[in-house]
């Protein structure tokens, strides 16, 4: 596949607007313009595309949720949090080709009714900011931005909002309390965002590279987009590769390649000559996956029938020399880092989990500390407001069902024999 | 106090949202960016600029973790640590720093020079080991790379 969202990236100041114009840029914003927004949504329904964030929900449907009422304000919020770890895509796009996302931003405005739109980006990006910061005053400038854009009466803004070092704040209705000036906890839902979302307002939060999907759905048409990757999770997908192969870094392939194929023919295979251990497909919440699992189609709904998710698509890779306690350890250290105390089953759960963890490491676990996590995994999973305890609790689990016996290894050898 | 130019800069932050509290995140950070961290001082001007009650604007300034509740060195060195570089060894990067710099994560050299944290996940899994200093991200680190940063970094 030609790439579609990298193919930009490789061009000298890919990231100025006068290279995006070159290469066809604010083309798909003029042709919406002169569309109903009510057929833009079609077209992105009629597309297939589904939200790269994770969660995989249909994003034309997401859009056609917003109220019509034209006197009710709405908002666009673009999810730029990039904090699941193992994950390092949208800033790829924020940083060198930021006017693709703005372009799918304004776009998107248009189709939804909203007249402002905000991007919240992890505040650890600094220069990520900076290129956003630049584009979006460049496209103030030729007109894109701003009012009656393209003389169609349409008007629209786009601010930066920076997060400040809160992986909690890539929940959708975390980052809209921390919009409104809010610690970034999490709001029951219902109401959803399309309803009652930023200031209580009917609002779309969507992921960078779903919003970058748009313009070129709009040049080239819902069919052409559905042509790629399976028919029920279609489209280009930027897979992140990390962790113990010989080529790290980010491929753009249709959504459904298997894990096999990026892994060996495009992060060229395991470094050392080593085996393969384990991978996890979409960021430390997806639970890992091994060798046997190695051919299923990197979609939505192939994952998801594995008993893990898509996620992201971060795949981190692990070798015989993983400790794979270690890395669950790890991994509990980071969500017991990042729970925001809000609901009890998270805060404690986590913790707990996170101490027995670090005793098998350190050679001092007990008989029944393998049995007393997977009892604690069941005490958090369910049981909280958002979906950071179950993503934690699915990343545990995921290592407990295919390396059991290396935790319970732990507690007989007193320690790590990997 | 704060500076003009903060209560300057604080004030075209207000001008991004329909009310003053949403621009407390930046407001924050304008303060860092001047002052380094957040005094006690400073978070009641600040809050007394955003109608907010000083308590809440504590939520937020104790909630996010890149706010600097103390004063940290003139480069602060965050090392992540999580899975992908953790697979890459980034406890011996920490280590070496540590070394390096004579000091443990969480403290500050006695020259205030360099500040040492370990942090997590920082979006650049694909280049691991890597860490941040300041804004500017170093990244595929090896001890003799660390070496070449520390020394260009006055």
């Amino acid at each position: 596949m030609e790439p579609i969202l990298l193919k930009n990236i490789n061009t000298p100041d890919s990231h100025k607007v006068d290279v995006y114009l070159k290469n066809n840029g604010y083309q798909a914003l003029a042709s919406a313009l002169k569309m109903q927004p009510d057929g833009v949504i079609q077209m992105v329904k009629d597309s297939g595309l589904r939200g790269r964030g994770g969660a995989g929900f249909s994003t034309g449907l997401k859009w056609s949720f917003i109220p019509k009422d034209p006197t009710i304000p709405k908002y666009l919020c673009c999810n730029a949090d990039e904090g699941e770890p193992g994950t390092f895509k949208d800033r790829v796009i924020i940083e060198k080709d930021p006017h693709q996302l703005i372009e799918g931003m304004i776009i998107t405005c248009y189709a939804i009714g909203a007249k402002t739109a905000y991007i919240y980006i992890r505040g650890e990006f600094a220069f990520g900011t900076k290129r956003l910061e630049q584009a979006i005053k460049e496209a103030y400038e030729k007109g894109y931005l701003g009012k009656n854009i393209l003389g169609s009466n349409f008007d629209c803004d786009i601010h930066i909002h920076r997060g400040f070092g809160a992986y909690i704040c890539g929940e959708e209705t975390a980052l809209l309390e921390s919009i409104e000036g809010l610690r970034g906890r999490p709001r029951i839902k219902p109401p959803f965002p399309a309803i009652a979302g930023l200031y209580a307002k009917p609002t779309v939060i969507n992921n960078v590279e779903t919003l970058s999907c748009i313009s070129h759905i709009v040049n080239k048409g819902p069919k052409w987009f559905s042509s790629i990757g399976p028919e029920k999770s279609p489209g280009p997908k930027l897979f992140g590769v990390s962790g113990h192969v010989n080529k790290p870094g980010m491929y753009e392939l249709p959504m459904g390649t298997t894990a096999r194929e990026i892994i060996y023919n495009h992060a060229g295979g395991i470094r050392n000559g080593k085996k393969l251990k384990a991978f996890i497909p979409g960021g430390v919440s997806a639970p890992m996956l091994v060798e046997k699992d190695l051919d299923t189609p990197m979609d939505f709904d192939s994952l998801a029938a594995k008993g893990t998710m898509l996620g992201s698509g971060g795949i981190i890779v692990m070798d015989e020399t993983a400790c794979i306690v270690k890395v669950a350890m790890r991994t509990m250290a980071f969500f017991r880092h990042e729970s925001c105390g809000k609901c009890t089953p998270c805060r404690e759960g986590i913790d707990w989990t996170y101490k027995v963890l670090h005793r098998l490491e350190k050679g001092e676990g007990k008989e029944g500390d393998v049995e007393l996590l997977e009892k604690l995994c069941g005490n958090i999973f369910g049981r909280t407001f958002c979906p950071l305890g179950d993503g934690a609790v699915m990343a545990l689990r995921g290592a407990l069902k295919n390396f059991r016996d290396e935790f319970v290894e732990h507690v007989k050898n007193k320690g790590c024999i990997v | 106090m704060l500076t003009d130019n903060t209560i300057e800069n604080i004030k075209k932050a207000l001008t991004k949202y329909p009310n003053k509290q949403s621009a407390a995140m930046d407001a924050l950070r304008i303060v860092q960016e001047e002052a380094g961290y957040l005094t006690e001082d400073a978070l009641l001007q600040v809050a007394d600029m955003l109608d907010m009650p000083p308590p809440e604007l504590n939520e937020v300034a104790t909630f996010y973790t890149m706010y600097n509740k103390k004063p940290v060195g003139k480069h602060h060195i965050q090392v992540c640590t999580n899975v992908s570089c953790s697979l890459l060894g980034s406890e011996h990067i920490v280590e070496f720093l540590s070394r390096r710099l004579g000091i443990k994560k969480g403290e500050t050299t006695l020259d205030k020079k360099f500040t040492l944290s370990e942090v997590e996940c920082l979006g650049s899994c694909g280049t691991a080991p890597m860490m941040q200093i300041n804004d500017d991200y170093y990244e595929n680190l090896t001890d003799g790379k660390i070496e070449e940063i520390l020394k260009g970094l006055k």
